[in-house]
């Protein structure tokens, strides 16, 4: 038996019926709209047909998906699994601020933007002392330096208020 | 010797020499870190290797690939935590060893072993590859559509007691990859009438959403652990001594690792577990294995590591990819026009025997690597997860965003990361979803080409190949459906000797009860005939 602790009993892990259940309500709702979502079209051999492939996924998400909700352990939902849900849209809180970062980054720049983002995780993340900000800062510096992993961003629009020269370096570097 | 000669060329380049010592030192690395992984690795890196010769993004690619099993066993065996996933059977012997002060030896065996695995497979591969010149253009699209088909029934089939989801999860890939326009009619599939999906979905969103950033999630909630490191003296070069000692279990724990490698969807887990069941089988101390066996440590290490090298073959030969980290490859060469299948091997011989050399050199690379290094590498142990959880969301950032400059890729790949979150929290399968977008798009394409030329469905199968590979899916199909048949019936026995144990139980304590009551009336009775004699008695 696994030591995890929402793991109930050996049989059912938390939250497993929840995400069976919404994978069946996905596919179900994908095989409805196959027919909105796809063509069939004259004259075309049965494989050929644009419809052919879709169809086999969606139908496979929901024949297999049934199959798969069918055989779990039947259980009512308990608090172990709102437990497991919490945690999952905890995750979404990391999500959005990835999603933060992507946004300001074009606005502010890749480099300014990664100084600020970077320690400010970090302190969230309860990392409090001085040596470990320092660490952010320079991993966002060396690390995922624009020039150094050639990465294709576009310059931030901030860049564009800065004097002639200094504003090309600053669009090709950061 | 002239084919050698021209690989050779192609390798010696400076970008390349780089190349391969960046991919092994990094993967090495990357290995020793737990929680990273080198699927994690490759997904970041993946969008900056299209930038490079495909010789050079691969060979990087491979590095870590490689390499990064290297570097997996040195957490396995110091604080019991694997470096990455395949490490885990190392942790039985390697750590016990750890525990009687036996760090060093355990280190040394685990680098000669996978050594000795890395440079085995490499050396079948190059055997075996003229073999595959001449079998590979055998393989037409009816012949590519059934190996990929097998293949994926093998995934499916590889995740004993989550099959059905597992069909689930690749059917959600198949379908992922229709998501666009359809490359014969351009007609729309799943559009929802919003441009941003008429291009599709990015496989590389996909990957880096559902292997990196999933990871970066999982490394953001965890926890730090207090890592204490045993300090390592001494020279590591006696492994390779004490590996001489056991030949046989070296030899057929690497052979495991080749054949399982080349069948799709197989790969390490199946090749290591098969190795220590033989080594342990056959040792005169069965009784050491879990508890610090060199054997063991030397099945585990040598099978996983003669993986990599041999999961290239059905890429090279037939552009099918046999689990996560072939199938993210496979895009480097898409993305510069090297189609890998048969037309590889018939036009681009040199370019394959490049890369199974460069494997080779690699190998040579991380061993020299490790030997000097290992005393400072073990440090990187340290690094606290949560702060590694900060630097793989960062750089996922870099991997997502530098591929098309596109927030609503980065969007995507977020709503991958969550998903590939949610089942690794519920420990369910991630491989089968990117399997079933690449092998759905190759089915696909083979499909309709096989079947325009064939009348009915039953010519489809009339080459011998094509035969070969269907009668390799129905056995595969009947293997398993009398695995689930037994497991069915194990089920079932072990139901009824419980309920009959339970009743059994039952009976002997009513009977108990009763005996003792018995007991108890004829004790009280005899006491009451001591204290009240009979009326009888009085006159």
């Amino acid at each position: 038996m696994s030591d995890d602790p929402l793991e109930t009993g050996g049989h059912r892990r938390a939250g497993q019926i929840a995400f069976a259940l919404g994978f069946v309500v996905l596919a179900v709702v994908l095989v409805a709209l196959l027919g909105d979502q796809t063509v069939w079209k004259n004259k075309v051999k049965f494989f050929a047909q644009p419809r052919f492939w879709p169809a086999v996924g969606v139908i496979g998400m929901a024949v297999f998906g049934a199959l798969h909700l069918k055989h779990l352990p039947r259980c009512r939902l308990s608090h172990y699994d709102l437990r497991e849900a919490r945690v999952w849209f905890e995750a979404v809180e990391y999500a959005l601020w990835f999603l933060v970062y992507v946004w300001v980054v074009p606005i502010a720049g890749y480099l300014p933007t990664t100084l600020v983002f970077a320690p400010l995780l970090t302190w969230r993340l309860g990392y409090r002392s001085q040596k470990m900000l320092w660490i952010s800062v320079i991993f966002a510096v060396v690390v995922v330096f624009k020039s150094v992993l050639q990465v294709k961003i576009p310059g931030g629009l901030v860049y564009e208020y800065l004097p002639g020269g200094l504003r090309s370096f600053f669009i090709l570097n950061f | 010797m002239d084919l050698i000669f021209s690989s050779l060329d192609i390798l010696a380049r400076w970008d390349v020499v780089l190349a391969l010592l960046v991919g092994s030192v990094g993967g090495v690395l990357i290995g020793a870190i737990p929680g990273v992984g080198p699927a994690v690795a490759i997904a970041i890196l993946l969008p900056a290797t299209f930038s490079m010769d495909p010789i050079v993004g691969l060979t990087v690619l491979l590095g870590i690939y490689g390499s990064s099993m290297y570097g997996g066993s040195i957490p396995a065996i110091l604080i019991n935590t694997p470096g990455t996933a395949v490490n885990a059977l190392t942790t039985y012997d390697g750590y016990p060893m750890t525990t009687r002060g036996e760090a060093r030896r355990a280190i040394a065996l685990a680098y000669s072993s996978s050594f000795f695995g890395g440079i085995f497979s490499v050396v079948c591969l190059i055997l075996f590859a003229p073999v595959l010149a001449k079998i590979a253009p055998m393989f037409g699209s009816r012949e590519i559509f059934l190996a990929a088909l097998l293949g994926i029934i093998l995934v499916v089939t590889a995740h004993h007691r989550q099959t059905l989801i597992a069909a689930a999860l690749a059917s959600f890939g198949i379908w992922l990859n229709t998501i666009g326009l359809e490359p014969v009619k351009y007609t729309k599939r799943y559009t929802f009438d919003q441009s941003w999906l008429s291009g599709g979905v990015n496989l590389i969103v996909v990957v880096l959403g559902l292997f990196a950033l999933s990871q970066a999630f999982i490394l953001l909630q965890g926890e730090d652990e207090k890592v204490r490191l045993t300090k390592l003296r001494g020279s590591f070069f006696q492994g390779f001594r004490e590996l001489a000692r056991h030949p046989r279990v070296a030899g057929v724990s690497a052979t495991f690792g080749v054949i399982m490698g080349m069948i799709p969807g197989v790969g390490e887990f199946t090749a290591q577990f098969m190795s220590y069941t033989y080594a342990r089988k056959t040792s005169k101390r069965p009784e050491d294995f879990g508890h610090g066996s060199s054997e063991g440590l030397i099945a585990a290490e040598t099978a996983n590591n003669a993986v990599p090298a041999a999961a290239m073959a059905p890429l090279l030969a037939l552009g099918i990819p046999g689990e996560a980290l072939t199938a993210m490859m496979l895009s480097v060469f898409y993305v510069h026009n090297v189609i890998p299948g048969p037309g590889l091997f018939q036009n681009r011989m040199d370019f394959v025997v490049a890369l199974y050399i460069s494997l080779l050199i690699l190998n040579v690379l991380v061993l020299v690597f490790l030997l000097m290094a290992t005393n400072q590498l073990i440090k990187v142990v340290k690094i606290p997860n949560r702060f590694l959880g900060m630097c793989v969301l960062v750089l996922s950032f870099v991997g997502v965003y530098s591929l098309r400059n596109s927030a609503t890729d980065c969007a995507l790949a977020a709503g991958f990361g969550v998903l590939g979150f949610v089942l690794k929290r519920l420990n369910l399968p991630i491989v089968p979803i990117i399997l079933g977008m690449v092998l759905g798009g190759i089915m696909e394409v083979k499909l309709r080409a096989g079947m325009a030329r064939v009348k009915t469905p039953f010519d489809f199968i009339d080459r011998p190949i094509a035969m070969i590979l269907f009668i390799m899916i129905v056995l595969v199909l009947i293997l398993h459906f009398l695995r689930v048949w037994r497991d069915y019936k194990q089920r079932k026995a072990k139901q009824w000797s419980t309920s009959h144990a339970s009743i059994s139980f039952a009976t002997t304590m009513y009977r108990r009860r009763n005996s003792l009551l018995k007991a108890r009336g004829r004790k009280v009775r005899g006491k009451r005939s001591r204290y009240y004699p009979r009326s009888t008695d009085k006159n």
